[in-house]
């Protein structure tokens, strides 16, 4: 960077010697230079991304060459209990996903329904206001949400449940308050999608009859579905990835169960237990995290690039 | 969508086209769609009040230490000197020696002084504590509760948010906790953060932007995996933190390198890199769009008058992008300073009492102790976790507030 600079000093000195620099640096090393290190910059993430791989591949590699751990047991064993060498990770597995679930009840509905009034009937005057509302539901940290379901939503549900019913931690708790913690991400995304169909279409379906509602739910938002697909799978991206809501309010210990109102651990809350004790290295336990990681790694890299793979492939574009 | 609505189909011509009916669908669907934009903010409110629910309320106070025991009348009543004389013959002479420094006893208000007595010679202690809602409308519920349980206790109402929770470190007592460490670490945290990921954020996003306008596959697999590093859940990012961070460079993250006495790798560097990694691909695509916003106007008359491309970038397009690159730093700083998740990973202290001393130091942050003081069991511990966390969102509130009205005031000024 300093080489540069001190090129431009030199050229304002006088225009002859500057015109007879430019024209014996003809090469330019320093822009050279400059562009190596700027792509170097870029690749840090490639690394990044290699890391990611190589660190989750390598010790997931050594966790399955445990002897007690099999991949066909990994897979598909129902119980999750190191201690006694057992590696079944679908307790996990159930439990992130009726978090995910109930998450997504709330999300969808109320994102989409959001989406569509702040796109469609609000006011200019409303929008400014309610949008900046929902952008700081979206930057709210999730360990707020963790303790917002610990202490709200779960004596919430105790008192409409019984207290019988509803253990203190649940997985209903956590997967409500995720919920509403995704729905501000599909209801900015669906609502950017909706407001990028052009008004021409809005007025021919207004103009052949339709009511508002009609055109929303039958022109409009079919013309946005490939971003709000997108939205959606991205939210249940976010879902699968999150992990302080479940480690604070869906309790600790896999447990393999589909009642919601039970406590039982998720991949991501079973990483954040294990790796916030007093962890050693290199134990059944600490190879575990990886093998979870990957699984869990390759989940959102899936979702995540079936999202950008919709919202890409199938947008509709209106000129 | 061919004539999706089917109104001019020759089964509905000349047909009542509903319109009662469809106008009143209409009406019920516009009130769901209102509806679920209010449940959004309705949450952010209860949300809000919940925290503030549990930051104030009554609580009942009980002496460890009788104070029957010391003084004979109420202390109220007692001299100055008397509470020198209490303090001074009580307590442990390293401790009064200790008070006197920070201000010697007998220039002490008397105010000052019978706190002093209260916490270090009756040795106060909150045994229960109440929501505030509930101290607001139900106050002798809890009187009668404490007045069951402990005959001893006073009644009074307490704000968990006093100038102490900012000022001192971390107990194992609620009442004398604060988040003085953690708010340094947190701090810590964020200035290795912004030093490492911005400068190469937004290298990579001029690269990006300037540079790889050619799209040469090299720039197409960085920007896709940018895209890709984006959605990555933060624990992983905790999992690379881990191994790479601080057990492979653990030489460099523990300064032992540097002759420091490092005990491990989990320390405020390590942990600094791994949320810059973390931040990296929102704080480049939120570059990218600042870059891109750049009128290539600017661009053709710097090359026209002889710039190089580095010049035009260095003197034309980053003055022009910086509010928005800036902007988009800041908002990336802010998820820096709320996620939890990797920091629980790294291996953040959750009991710690020393302030971090630098890059090699064990630190903890503001979200690890709200995760840790959620998880327990007491009353009293959920309270400083919901004042922690109002000052969590006060910080990050306010510096988003910055970035949206800069960003506003740029707009504007365009």
């Amino acid at each position: 960077m300093h080489k540069s600079i001190s090129i431009e000093k030199d050229s304002s000195d006088s225009l002859g010697t500057a015109q007879q620099k430019l024209f014996r640096n003809n090469k330019r090393w320093s822009e050279t230079i400059i562009k190596a290190v700027l792509t170097m910059a870029g690749i840090v993430s490639i690394f990044t991304t290699i890391g990611i791989v190589f660190e989750l591949g390598k010790e997931s590699f050594l966790f399955f060459s445990l002897p007690e751990v099999t991949l066909k047991d990994f897979l598909t064993g129902t119980v999750w209990q190191p201690v006694i060498g057992k590696f079944g990770v679908l307790p996990l597995v159930t439990s992130t996903m009726i978090t995910s679930l109930f998450a997504m009840l709330v999300a969808i509905p109320l994102g989409l329904g959001a989406a569509i009034f702040l796109s469609e009937y609000a006011a200019d005057k409303t929008r400014k206001v309610l949008k900046p509302i929902l952008e700081i539901l979206a930057g709210i940290p999730t360990v707020v949400y963790g303790y917002f379901a610990l202490t709200f939503m779960t004596p919430l549900l105790r008192g409409i449940f019984g207290q019988e019913n509803v253990e203190i931690y649940n997985m209903l708790s956590a997967g409500l308050v995720m919920g509403i913690m995704i729905l501000p991400l599909i209801s900015s995304m669906s609502e950017d999608a909706l407001h990028a169909v052009p008004r021409s279409l809005r007025d021919a379906a207004l103009g052949l009859g339709a009511t508002k509602f009609e055109t929303s739910i039958q022109v409009v938002f079919p013309a946005a579905l490939s971003g709000i697909i997108s939205a959606v799978i991205l939210g249940i991206s976010r879902a699968v990835g999150e992990t302080m809501i479940v480690a604070i309010a869906a309790g600790s210990g896999p447990n393999f169960t589909f009642n919601p109102l039970k406590a039982a651990e998720t991949m991501t809350g079973y990483i954040a237990r294990i790796s916030g004790g007093d962890l050693s290295y290199d134990t059944p336990d600490y190879n575990s995290i990886f093998a979870i990681g990957l699984l869990l790694f390759l989940v959102t890299l899936v979702l995540n690039m079936i999202s950008r793979h919709i919202s890409r492939k199938y947008r509709e574009v209106y000129e | 969508m061919k004539n999706p609505l089917n109104l001019v189909s020759t089964t509905t011509y000349g047909r009542d086209l509903n319109l009662e009916q469809r106008q009143k669908k209409a009406t019920i669907w516009k009130a769901l769609f209102r509806l679920s934009t209010l449940v959004g903010v309705v949450a952010l409110a209860i949300l809000i009040i919940s925290i503030v629910n549990q930051a104030f309320g009554l609580v009942a106070i009980e002496d460890t230490n009788d104070r029957n025991g010391f003084i004979s009348t109420s202390i109220k009543e007692v001299s100055k000197t008397e509470l020198i004389q209490l303090i001074e013959t009580n307590l442990s002479t390293n401790r009064v020696r200790t008070l006197d420094r920070e201000e010697p006893l007998v220039e002490r208000s008397r105010h000052d002084l019978m706190a002093l007595v209260e916490t270090e010679v009756f040795k106060q202690r909150i045994v229960d504590s109440y929501s505030l809602f509930g101290s607001i409308f139900t106050p002798n519920t809890f009187r009668d509760q404490v007045a069951k349980k402990h005959p001893e206790a006073i009644v009074e109402f307490k704000s968990w948010f006093t100038p102490q929770f900012l000022q001192e470190s971390m107990s194992k007592t609620p009442e004398l906790a604060g988040i003085r460490t953690a708010l340094l670490g947190s701090l810590y945290l964020i200035l290795i953060t912004i030093s490492v990921a911005f400068p190469l954020g937004v290298s990579a996003a001029i690269y990006l932007e300037e540079y790889a306008r050619q799209n040469t596959w090299l720039s197409r697999v960085i920007q896709t995996n940018i895209d890709n590093l984006a959605g990555v859940p933060s624990i992983i990012y905790g999992i690379l933190g881990l191994t790479i961070f601080v057990r492979a460079f653990e030489p460099i993250t523990s300064g032992r390198l540097f002759g420091y006495e490092g005990a491990n790798g989990r320390t405020i560097l390590a942990a600094g890199l791994t949320m810059a990694l973390l931040i990296l691909p929102i704080l480049i695509t939120n570059a990218q769009e600042a870059i891109r916003a750049v009128p290539n106007s600017l661009r053709q008359a710097s090359y026209g008058l002889g710039a190089t491309q580095w010049q035009t970038i260095w003197y034309h397009v980053l003055p022009y992008a910086l509010p928005g690159i800036l902007t988009g730093t800041i908002l990336a700083i802010s998820r820096a300073l709320g996620e939890t998740a990797p920091l629980i990973i790294v291996g953040a202290a959750t009991y710690i009492t020393k302030d971090p001393s630098g890059l090699f130091s064990n630190f903890t942050a503001i979200p690890i102790q709200i995760y840790n003081w959620t998880t327990r069991p007491q009353q009293e511990f959920r309270s400083i976790a919901a004042v922690a966390i109002l000052v969590l969102m006060f910080m990050l509130l306010s510096m988003n507030a910055v970035a949206i009205l800069w960003r506003n005031k740029i707009q504007n000024k365009r």
